[in-house]
Order: structure tokens, then sequence, then C-alpha cells
């Protein structure tokens, strides 16, 4: 009985809902795993905020050409039909509402759409990069995340103790558990692992669970 | 018309103490190694130019480039929107001994407000940052029911940028993903420099190719064999 979905299997839950053709930015880390679980017949065009359009996957080690780097800093290569453009245009298509989809991390995410996944508090060195611009013009922002933070406690909350990145931005979260989409203010369930009960779901969510019809079976291929 | 330098050292010889620099790059991606490291070497020698405030999209990887150039004290400030890396630890230990100053903007609004200085916008609103810390003090305006936070140009007495070729007049092709900042920087600057693989003769690149107009930049300098950042850092190389 699965207790919980790996990393991998948020990353594939997350890829399904991404159409062919669509243009998608996917954050840093974590979110750059959905690239690798589009469903077959599917090609959806990956941006990059250093301005790459359509790019592919790492190349070989010792073939890097520092050049053509993501936003994560490492090597990518270029499928047929990529494009290159400078940091203005880039931020263009993201606020521009040009992107179909942005997927990013998150520490917490508030039931009325408020991300926080920038900064856990004062201490060190702050950095933001692109996320700030990324939760703004993306026809949908949605976020992968384990439903609860490491020591157990809610990452879907009321409203956000965190710094926040953007305000009422998030339309859909896929976490270790389930798939919930943020409507009107509140959480509406939608897919559910099939062996946790709503209860059990609820007392690991930091707001209430609202549910608009049927609440369909999360069920993800071993990874 | 010929903006051609013979030297890397003539070609960062006017920067000055207290100046803005804005440098070129994106992490090592278009990064002007060389340019930097001459500015470092003549601070070594005269002790100027210091107090700088840099605007770069990062804040250094390792002992080279921009990273280095904060390791020798020249850096006041810095804006930039991403202050890690593989290896931080020159900005970080200096940042949390508050000996040099961090202005944070959002990686769109930093391109953005350099385009606009180079664009002679003084203002413009985004959506970005709008409800969280760095919009804190900011002039917030509602267009079409949605609010946006007014933010400033940015603009620099230098800029050090990377480009690929070169022509005598300063029109510049870029190499793949290291376009970046530079093309805006080229923009913000009074003066551009630019560091580039080969200069060529004046109708070598197509019109159709040049990314950079010659009119935003005021001197070339070839670097024949640029080096990489990351090469760099990978064989645990310091500047100098």
């Amino acid at each position: 009985m699965t207790l919980k979905l790996s990393n991998a299997q948020i990353a594939w839950r997350a890829a399904q809902d991404i159409q062919d053709g669509a243009y998608v930015n996917l954050g840093i880390g974590f979110p750059e795993m959905v690239a690798q679980y589009q469903p077959p017949g599917r090609q959806a065009i990956f941006h990059t905020e250093n301005g790459i359009l359509n790019f592919g996957e790492s190349p070989a080690e010792g073939s890097e050409d520092w050049d053509l780097i993501n936003a994560g800093k490492k090597a990518v290569t270029l499928n047929p039909g990529a494009a290159f453009f400078h940091h203005a245009d880039s931020f263009a298509m993201v606020r521009g509402g040009h992107l179909d989809v942005a997927i990013l991390g998150a520490y917490q995410v508030a039931e009325n759409g408020d991300l926080a996944n920038w900064s856990t508090g004062p201490k060190g060195v702050p950095a933001v990069g692109g996320a700030m611009d990324l939760v703004h013009g993306a026809k949908r922002v949605a976020v992968i995340t384990d439903h609860v933070t490491k020591d157990g406690k809610p990452k879907l909350v009321k409203s956000c103790t965190l710094p926040l990145t953007g305000v009422g931005c998030v339309t859909r979260v896929y976490t270790s558990l389930a798939v919930i989409d943020i409507e009107g203010g509140h959480f509406v369930l939608r897919e559910k692992l099939p062996a946790l009960s709503l209860e059990a779901l609820q007392a690991q969510t930091g707001a209430e669970l609202f549910t608009k019809g049927p609440v369909a079976d999360l069920i993800v291929p071993e990874l | 018309m010929d903006k051609t330098i013979s030297t890397l050292a003539e070609a960062v010889a006017e920067i000055g103490d207290g100046a803005t620099v804005m440098i070129g790059g994106f992490g090592g991606s278009g990064s002007p190694i060389e340019l930097i490291h001459a500015l470092i070497d003549r601070f070594r020698e005269t002790g100027s130019p210091r107090n700088l405030t840099v605007v770069n999209n990062n804040a250094g990887n390792g002992h080279v480039g921009l990273a280095a150039l904060i390791e020798h004290g020249m850096v006041q400030k810095l804006i930039c929107s991403f202050p890690r890396s593989a290896d931080p630890r020159v900005f970080t230990e200096k940042y949390l001994a508050g000996e040099i100053e961090l202005e944070l903007v959002p990686q769109g609004t930093l391109a953005e407000r350099i385009r606009a200085g180079g664009a002679g916008i003084p203002a413009f609103y985004t959506p970005t940052a709008y409800g969280t810390d760095l919009a804190k003090g900011k002039v917030i305006a509602e267009f079409e029911g949605r609010p946006y936070v007014q933010e400033r140009w940015l603009k620099a007495d230098f800029a050090l940028v990377k480009a690929h070729l070169g022509d005598r007049q300063g029109n510049l092709t870029y190499n793949k993903a290291a376009r970046n900042f530079n093309p805006l920087m080229c923009m913000a600057a009074a003066t551009t420099i630019v560091q580039v693989t080969r200069i060529v003769e004046p109708g070598s690149i197509d019109p159709e190719h040049v990314v950079t107009p010659g009119i935003f930049v005021q001197g070339l300098v070839e670097v024949f064999d640029p080096q990489q950042e990351e090469v760099l850092n990978r064989a645990g190389a310091h500047h100098p």
C-alpha cells in the first residue's frame, strides 16, 4: 500500500495535465523532474528564464557547453525549433501571459492561492531569482510539493506564515497525497490516494478541504 | 569609426571609484571573466577602483570573476536577484559580516529595470512582488482591476559585457544563452565595454543577425579564447 507518493510520482501526476505543445516553465530543482514524465505523444516546449525556449535534456558529461545552461545553471541541449532571447523578452513571456503553465515548488500554499516559496525567514542570505515573476502571467500556476513538511506540519495552510512569493496566484496543488484545486478562496479536493480517508487527509491539511462532486482516486505508476 | 581597444587593461582603465558597473551574464554564461579580471588586476596595482556598485543577476561563484571582484573588497553594493551559487562563500561571508550591501530584485524586474534605464523610461508598473516584502514602500496602482508595483529604471556608468562577434562599429552577436542580460546592459550604461571572441570588419555580420546594434557600444576588446567560470571553478581556480 502506498503511504505517499515519491517526488517522481508527484512530478508524473503533474506531467499528465500538460498538453501537447504547451509552453511550460519548470522551477529549479524538484519541478524540473516533470519534464521526464510527459505522456507519450506529447511534447511540451520548455522555457528557461535565462533565454531559451525548447531546450532539451542534459548533454553527456564532458560535452557541456557552458553558454547553454538552464535557470538552475545546469548544462542543457536544444530541441529542433529552439530559440534564444534576452532577459527582458524572457520575462515578457512570463508576465505577458504567454506561458501556458508554470510549475513551482512551495514551502506553504494558502487556501486563497497565496504562495510562499522563496524565503524561510530573515536568517542567512535572501535570494529570490525569478520566482516572484513566474507566479504572475502564466495561464496556470501549479505547485508540486510534499503534503506536509519534514516534521509533519501542513504545507497547505489557512494563510502563509512565511514571506510571500505571490498573492492569490496558485490554482492547483499536486501533493504526495492528493490533487487539490484552489477555487473561490478554498481548497477543493479533486483526487486523493485511495487508501487514505478524507478524515486522515484533512488532519494533515491546515485549512478546510471542500469537495465539489466525486473525489477521484490518485493512481500513479511505480517509478 | 573604430571602437576597438587593444588591451583589456586599457578597456577598464576609465572605471573610477564609486562607479556603478553592470556586469553581464547569468552565472558563468555570458560572464565577461577577462574584463572582470583586468579590473581586479588594476585594483591590485593601484588600489582603484573601489566602492563599486555592481549589477548582476548573481553574486559570483567560487573565487574567479565576480566572486573574485567581491573577494578583493572592491564592491560596496550588489544589486542582484539570486546571490547563491554552487560556491557562494565569498559573497555570503561578506554579507553576513555586514561588509557588502545587497539590493535584492526579482529577476524579471531586474531585467526590465535595466531595459527601462536604456530606453529612457524612468518607471514602470509590474505585477511582480505585489503583496510581498520586496514591494514594501513602493507605489502601488491598480490597472484593469489588478494591483501593480511601480519600479524605477536602473542605469550605470559602465557595463562590462561578453559577446561573440563584434564589428569595429560595435554591432554584436552572442553565443547561445550567453545573451541573457548582456544586450540590456549595453543599453543602460553610459559606457559599454564588450569583450568579444572575434573582432570583425563592418559588413561581416549580416544586419539581420545583429543582436546589439553598435550605437549601444563604446568599446570592444578581443579575447580570442574566453574562459568559462564553470570550467575554472571545476579546476579550483582563484584570481589571481
